[in-house]
Parts: C-alpha cells; structure tokens; sequence
C-alpha cells in the first residue's frame, strides 16, 4: 500500500467516494462526492471498473506528493495544475513520481476538483465509504502533513489518458422532474418557476444550495404537512418561497414542500454552478426522464469510450525543459497530438 | 373519526417511488403507513433495495435495470389500497427498549410548563410519559434520530414560538403529541421534560444507529445521579435495555 501526502492545503479538502446508499431508514443520507460524475471521469481515465475514493478540493487545490510511482486522474472542475515545473491538463491522467510535487491552484470554472489516485485511497471505512459526512462527524478536512493510504497502482506504466468533460462548470439549463409534491403547487406558480432565471446564492455547502430570485414560489398547503424523505436534488422551498436544491449531505427528512427534483444527470452541474452564476429549470415528463436515464455503470462505459491516449504527456518526456527554449512553462497543450 | 384514507403512489425519484397515505401526520395514515413497511420489508417485491418509512409515508428505492417503475406501482397500490380500507391499528412491535431518563429540573426545564398546560403535576406528567405506549414513528433528521409516539391526546402541544436556544445530546423533548430524543445538541422548538444518556447515534459503535422504526420505546424515571453514572459507559448505551418480541 502506497499514499499520498499533503504538503500543502489552500482549498476545502475531504476524502469522497460515491457514498453510503441504503441507510435511508436509519436517518442517514448517501453523502458522497458533490460531483458524482468527476469520480465517474476519474474510474474511466485510470481504467478501473468503477468510481474510487478521491480527494474533493472546494475552490482551490492542494500541493501533493505521492510515496510510489502512481497515475492520478484530475477532474470536476478545472484548476490550475503544475507537475514541479510542467502545467498539466486537467480531465486527464498523469504519471507523478515520488519526487515530484504536484501543485493544484484555485478553480478556473465550477467549485469542486477531484483528485483520484489509480489505486484509490484506502482511508478508513465507516458503513463501506470513506467518504467524509462532515455534517454528522464522520471524517474530517484534510490538512497539510496528512497522509493518505493508497491502493498501489495496478499499471503505473499505463498510458495517460484524457477525456472532454461534459460541460457543467458555468450554470445553465437542468432538468427537474415531479415529485411527490409538485401537485401541492398551483399551475400558475409551477408556470413561473420554470421561466424564471436563478442565480447560485452565496449559501451553498455540500448540504444544499440556495438560489436567489426577485419572485417568491409558494404552496398553500405548506402548513402543516408531515414530513417525509427528501434527498438530493430536491427543490425545497423554505418559508419565504426560495428554493434550496438539497445536496449530497442533505439530511433525510424535511417539513418544505419540494417543486420537483433534479434528474442525476444534472446534478453535478447544479454542484458545479459557481456562485453568481445564472440557473433555469426545465419540467421534464416522467416518460421523458425515464428515457433519458443512465445507471452510473452505464455512465461510465460511456465516458470510458470517450477517453483517449495523451501523447507526450509533458510529465513523461525526462528532458523536458530542453523543449522550453523561450522560458516559462508551455501551455502543455501544443505538445498533444492531434491539436 | 377522520374520513377514510386515500393512498397515493407517487414518483419520489429516478429510481424511488413514495406510499404516502396522506399529507399530514393523522395518527390512522401513521399506523398504515407503519403496517405497510413492515408488510414490505417482510415480503419485499422484485427489484426494491431500499424501503425507508417517514412519519405517513413509506419511500421504496428500486433498481431500474430489474423493474420499472410502472410495475412497481401496480404492485403497491392494491397493497396500500387494502391497508387502507382495514384502518389498522400500528403493527405488534418486533423489539421493546427501556430507556432510563431524568425527567424535570435542569434535565427538563420545561416539564413544569408542560404539565400546568395539561392540567397535571409534574410527577403525574412523568408518569404519562413513562406508561405511554411508544413506538419509534420514523428515523431522521439526523442518524438514528428517532421521532416517537404517540403520546395521550392532551399532550398535542403547539412547538414554542421561539426556539429553545439549545438543547444537549440525549434531550427528551415533546411537541404534537410526540418525542424526539436528540442525537446531538440542537437547537428546538419543542419543549424539554428530560434527558437520557442513550446516545441515539455513536460512529464507532459497533451499532452505530441502534433505533428502528416501528421498535417499542418505554421510559423509566431515574435520579439525576444514575445518569451521571450511566454517562459514564462507553458504549452510549445510558442504561437502555432491548428485549426482542417474537
């Protein structure tokens, strides 16, 4: 067993995997990566047959380095990321050594980066995750001179690999579904709700996210309902008629009506939305959903078709800054093949 | 008597769908929705991996690659219809706890107030409380939370306008005819009568969340000292004991 350690910390750091289904009766919620798809990205890029604990970076990065040759797969959303002295692409993989040091600044788009070793991390399990469930004490943020347990690499010499994401890091349009509860909204309300723009409160954390709005979307039967099961990508609306879209954390059970929920597919774009950025809800029918819908299995043989060789990976090329004749560091890029 | 109860199957989620037998907490949709989880979780259909009881509603995950949500709903509702005809009683409970608590004074700063608006003194408040028959309604909030009921119909107590600036781990607290034992210190707006030391969610115990819904809840009066004692223990047990009923 390998690891990697924690030099240096500027973003919010937490172990994620893809969480702890199945707990719903006992009052605890799945938890998990806010981006589901970035761990989906990360399996596909480093060829394993499904997601891996990761690393979850909130706005910004960490410096890292690792205690045995290992590819690690950077996705979710783009941060600066320098191998020593070589800028590395991001929705890819990288062979980093134990020498080197990998540098992951603040996020160019989106909130949540992910870090994945090839191996995964092997942190301590609680209910078969590792995943940190801040909200109810169950790991912890990581911090620098941590060391984190890693499955070995099972093919450090695998080649690197890159992927086009799908594109979640700005906002824009998600699909919402009924719930249970969208019929205790009356027609015109659910009218304006879906042409009304949002934009992403300042109040967001892996439990919700609030929008903001000039309108307000109430029910006249909020009074009184009794609670029951809420889950992410519920849109709950609170007193005063605000939606929070609940988030992986969320608890289990809430009192607020919900409008509706959005499909899993779009989550990761509503986790991803930075804040300010602009938000527009589309009714799905069930029918339409159900034909739209993919298992996260499904998902990743799907990204894992789309993966392809990085050629002359600059953290692979030994006397890399004899390319360098003009100073500074390349943009990486033009030494991709292909582009 | 409360007219009949109409059952609903509703889309709850991609893969989930919701039993909900109607849209407040009347004590008739509790019970019915308590005997159809345990009716489900006895004889659970093809294709649900999940089935998580709320207060009048029942959620059932299901894998979508197994059975469609169509099917599902077709199974449930002459199920729930039925349940809903027979207007049950809440089912037998499978497990009875017994879970010392303080009740009154610095443990139960509002069981004075509580027991003037029920036209009782404290010690008859208490013992209301500790020959209620209880059940665990539902699970949630926070892990192993248990909201529990139903108490005698004068304690259908209004929550406080303001919420009470903290309660602590283990707080017994009531409001509409219920308790909810904290898991963690909170803040509330229903009204504290006592405190246990049972710890409704320890992580590293070997059962982290050791409450389900449907289990039988009887409370036993103790002196503040015991708990002081049974606080002590490691396990965050506070003393309670489970018997289980077959």
């Amino acid at each position: 067993m390998t690891a990697i350690r924690i030099e240096k910390v500027a973003g919010m750091l937490t172990v994620q995997d893809i969480g702890r289904p199945g707990h719903l009766a006992q009052g605890l919620s799945r938890g998990g990566a806010m981006d589901r798809l970035a761990l989906i990205e990360a399996a596909a890029l480093l060829g394993a047959d499904r997601p891996l604990a990761a690393i979850e970076m909130a706005g910004a990065g960490a410096h890292l380095s690792v205690a045995a040759p290992m590819r690690i797969a950077l996705t979710g959303a783009p941060m600066t990321a320098m191998l020593d002295d070589a800028p590395l692409r991001w929705h890819a993989s990288h062979l980093v050594q134990p020498d080197q040091t990998l540098r992951i600044g603040s996020a160019q788009a989106g909130v949540y980066g992910y870090v994945t070793p090839a191996g995964g991390l092997r942190t301590p399990l609680w209910l078969d995750s590792r995943a940190a469930h801040l909200n109810i004490g169950i790991g912890r943020m990581l911090n620098a001179g941590d060391r984190l347990d890693c499955g070995d690499d099972p093919a450090p010499q695998g080649a690197s690999r890159i992927v086009e994401p799908e594109a979640r890091f700005q906002g824009g349009e998600l699909r919402v579904t009924d719930g249970p509860q969208t019929a205790l909204f009356d027609d015109d309300v659910l009218e304006a709700f879906f042409s009304t723009g949002f934009t992403r409160g300042s109040r967001a954390n892996r439990q919700g996210i609030q929008l903001d709005t000039d309108s307000r979307f109430t029910s006249n039967h909020a009074a009184g309902l009794a609670s029951d099961m809420i889950g992410p990508g519920d849109l709950q609306m609170t007193g005063d008629g605000l939606p929070f879209v609940l988030m992986a954390e969320c608890q289990t059970m809430g009192g607020y009506p919900r409008i509706g929920r959005i499909v899993p597919a779009d989550l990761p774009r509503m986790a991803q939305a930075p804040a300010g950025s602009t938000l527009r809800f589309r009714r799905l029918t069930w029918p339409e959903a159900d034909a739209a819908f993919r298992t996260e299995a499904d998902t990743l043989r799907e990204v894992a078709a789309r993966c392809r060789n990085l050629i002359r990976d600059p953290a692979t090329i030994p006397d890399l800054l004899s390319y360098q004749l003009i100073g500074g560091v390349t943009a990486g890029r033009e030494l991709e093949a292909g582009r | 008597m409360q007219a009949g109860l109409t059952p609903q199957i509703l889309p709850a989620a991609a893969d989930a769908v919701l039993v909900r037998f109607a849209l407040r907490a009347e004590p008739q949709a509790m019970a019915a929705a308590q005997v159809m989880a345990r009716q489900l979780d006895a004889d659970t259909p093809e294709g649900v991996v999940e089935i998580a009881p709320a207060l009048v509603s029942v959620l059932l995950r299901f894998d979508p690659a197994v059975v469609s949500r169509d099917d599902l709903v077709r199974a449930l509702l002459p199920q729930a219809t039925a349940i809903a005809e027979q207007r049950p009683d809440p089912p037998p409970p499978l497990r009875r706890w017994t879970i010392p608590a303080v009740f009154g004074g610095e443990h139960g700063p509002h069981l004075d107030d509580v027991a003037g608006s029920l036209g009782l003194s404290p010690d008859q408040a208490v013992q209301q409380l500790c020959r209620a028959d209880l059940r665990v309604l539902t699970i949630g909030f926070a892990p192993g939370q248990p909201y529990i009921g139903l108490l005698p119909p004068a304690w259908d107590l209004p929550r406080m306008a303001d919420l009470a600036p903290r309660v602590p781990a283990g707080a017994v607290v009531v409001a509409v005819r219920q308790i909810v034992m904290f898991g963690a210190a909170s803040a509330t707006g229903w009204r504290q009568v006592g405190c246990s030391a049972f710890r409704t969610f320890l992580p590293d115990r070997e059962t982290p969340m050791p409450l389900r819904a449907g289990d039988a809840i009887r409370y036993s009066s103790i002196p503040a000292e015991e708990m002081a004692e049974l606080s002590k223990r490691s396990d965050g047990m506070g003393g309670a004991t489970v018997e289980v009923l077959e």
